[in-house]
């Protein structure tokens, strides 16, 4: 008998009854979405900007980092901005990106989570191990909660996505909390 | 010394505790620091009015894994597979290391980076591979701090709750080349950053673990504030995800419960800074789930206890208790400490934890902020008694028991009692206030009063 047989048959024995599976709705209010977004968002050390132009991105980002440093994107609008043919490189390629410009599909208001799906990431390693990162995403698509979200994603395919939510940070010594632990030290998320 | 039986050279929840209470100011230091942790916590859950509903929906979540678990594993297994990702199945610690070494040799790797994993804690899998020859570099912070302390892990969440920000840095000094002296902690962390990016860049085979596993995609969920998980598989050649097969839930729409309930109940926070959801394999990359029963399937069987399965180890349970927070993690000397931890060691092993079910106040805090509604302290209580009946537990704890249930049983001798020792407190106070009486330790004993309070309602009595 394989571990896995053996596993499975004293599953088997052992479990309880079959127990339903709860279904509840959980009440929600689609009130002020965007202004609940932003001060979560600020509450986790992010910055946001409620934009109406990609122009106007651009000179936000230009004020802010360092623009002879590398850049990268998967968005065309940002193709005169940073570099785009990232697709085919080796993901070691990208340890000196100092800026990443990506797009999230959607974004939570409860928590500022952005959903990013690997067919917008370039590189999965992209949001992570560039020195900042910037997300734009759609005003009309930040949802209430988490349940929304998920009803949004759905059952749609991806080899790999995540919601983000802030920078990355740490607070291992003494709770202090510190931004910028292994991934981005800062994140602006844009409200197009 | 505590007074539970034990074996030569083995030091118990009590003797453990009497180490970390020898220091009174850094105990009272980590008990304010835990309770910090577990205000935040309140200020989420009271920020959500369907908390309650939350925390009873994801308990149903989970009974319904548990009863149903069975299929839940071969499905996932199925659709993981379809995803190109590779799954074994480890009855035990033993055989989940050897898969994991297994994978290691195939690839010749000496060299692996791996983020947070309980199951591998509770494996001593960084042990099994150092004796093999393969270095193991944990690359969260708390993790990477308590590993070059050579310690493991005091806490699941906070893994060096119980260090100084002036002893990390002296580690960061010998290892890591800071200044001597330098112990603020965003210069330390910007030291642990260059010196794991280092290690990000240069490892092919990352290792992590998995925090939920969705039966309907085959995918798996790794939670993370700071990117550590997903540094070390995106720029791996090769991705082990370790889980034990309890973390299994149903459908993808289910993570919204769980998501929302982890990071509030474990720091206050809406929810980690990473969620990340690992599906199949980035292209040219091997990804390998390594499912562990390690004792749980015999957990899944025991009606009382099985419940404990539900845990997704937020942490909440340990900030909260008293005997926790003023006892210290290393003093439950399992991977896991706490209340939770306490319910689940004595399932692997009840000779060697029996005393962790007799380190709980019974108070029930544990029980009130699980997110997941795990009767906690219940389970505690039902330990003792399975541990008393398979004679685990030190011949004068089970006397003392045995005189308290003769005495609770016959109200005339519990009130002579009462009697007897309210004028011995007041005769001979020395004859309580000694070192004898464990009841002494850490305490002044109160002044015995005139009279019980049976006597007192008699005559007040109306």
């Amino acid at each position: 008998m394989t571990s896995r047989d053996k596993i499975l048959a004293a599953v088997k024995a052992n479990q309880p009854d079959l127990r339903p599976l709860p279904e509840v709705v959980i009440p929600v209010s689609h009130a002020d979405l965007i202004q609940k977004y932003t001060e979560v968002a600020s509450g986790i050390g992010a910055k946001v900007y409620e934009v109406e132009s990609v122009s106007q991105i651009k000179s936000i980002l230009a004020d802010h980092f360092d623009m002879s440093k590398r850049k990268v994107t998967t968005l065309a609008d940002f193709a005169d901005f940073a570099e785009t043919d990232i697709l085919q490189l080796d993901p070691h390629a990208l340890e000196d990106v100092e800026l990443a410009i990506l797009k999230a599909e959607l974004g939570v208001a409860e928590n500022s989570a952005l959903w990013v799906a690997e067919q917008h990431l370039g590189q999965r390693v992209v949001p992570f191990i560039c020195q900042h990162l910037a997300i734009l995403v759609e005003r009309e698509k930040i949802l209430p909660t988490m349940h929304q979200a998920y009803e949004y994603i759905g059952e749609r395919d991806y080899g790999y996505a995540a919601f983000i939510a802030g920078p990355s940070k740490t607070a291992d010594i003494e709770q202090s909390l510190v931004l910028g632990a292994h991934g981005p030290r800062s994140l602006s998320v844009f409200i197009v | 010394m505590g007074s539970n039986a034990k074996t030569a050279g083995t030091l118990d929840h009590a003797d453990l505790s009497d180490i970390f209470n020898r220091d009174e100011p850094r105990v009272n230091w980590h008990d304010e620091t835990l309770w910090f942790v577990r205000t935040k916590r309140d200020r989420a859950a009271h920020s959500l009015p369907e908390w309650e509903l939350l925390r009873e929906t994801a308990s149903g979540i989970k009974h319904n894994v548990l009863s149903n678990l069975h299929n839940y594993l071969q499905q996932f297994e199925e659709k993981a597979i379809a995803n190109g990702v590779q799954v074994h199945w480890a009855a035990d610690a033993k055989e989940h290391n050897e898969i994991v070494l297994s994978i290691l040799k195939k690839h010749k790797i000496t060299q692996m980076v791996k983020s947070k994993s309980m199951l591998t804690e509770e494996c001593h899998l960084n042990e099994y591979l150092q004796q093999n020859g393969v270095g193991v570099i944990d690359s969260d912070l708390g993790e990477r701090i308590v590993q070059l302390a050579e310690e493991p892990p005091s806490h699941i969440v906070l893994p060096c709750i119980h260090k100084k920000k002036e002893e990390i840095g002296d580690l960061f000094h010998v290892h890591l080349g800071t200044e001597a002296g330098e112990s603020n902690p965003q210069v330390l962390t910007e030291a642990a950053r260059q010196h794991l990016r280092d290690t990000f860049l240069t490892r092919k085979v990352s290792l992590t673990g998995v925090n939920f596993a969705v039966a309907e995609t085959g995918e798996f969920v790794v939670c993370t504030n700071e990117g550590n998980a997903d540094m070390g598989s995106h720029l791996a050649d090769v991705h082990i995800a370790c889980m034990g097969i309890e973390k299994i839930i149903p459908e993808r729409k289910h993570l919204s419960f769980f998501l929302r309930l982890l990071a509030r109940s474990a720091t206050g926070q809406p929810i980690t800074t990473y969620s990340s959801h690992f599906k199949k394999p980035r292209p040219g990359q091997e990804m390998h789930i390594v499912l562990v029963d390690n004792g749980r399937t015999t957990q899944l069987g025991r009606e009382d206890f099985r419940n404990s399965l539900k845990c997704i180890r937020c942490g909440a349970c340990m900030n909260t208790c008293p005997v926790y927070r003023r006892s210290g993690g290393h003093s439950y000397h399992n991977a896991i400490a706490g209340p939770i931890g306490s319910i689940l060691a004595p399932n692997l092993d009840m000779k060697k934890y029996a005393d962790l079910p007799f380190a709980s106040t019974l108070c029930g805090s544990c029980s009130n902020v699980c997110p997941v509604k795990i009767d906690i302290h219940d389970q505690l209580y039902k330990w003792r008694q399975v541990l008393v009946k398979e004679g685990h537990v030190s011949p004068v704890k089970a006397v003392g028991m045995k005189a308290m249930a003769f005495t609770f049983s016959m109200p005339r001798f519990f009130a002579f009692a009462g009697k007897a020792g309210r004028s011995l407190m007041r005769l001979f106070p020395f004859a309580v206030n000694n070192k004898l009486n464990p009841w002494f330790k850490e305490r002044e004993m109160p002044a015995p009063p005139q009279e019980s309070f049976r006597e007192w309602y008699s005559k007040n009595r109306k």
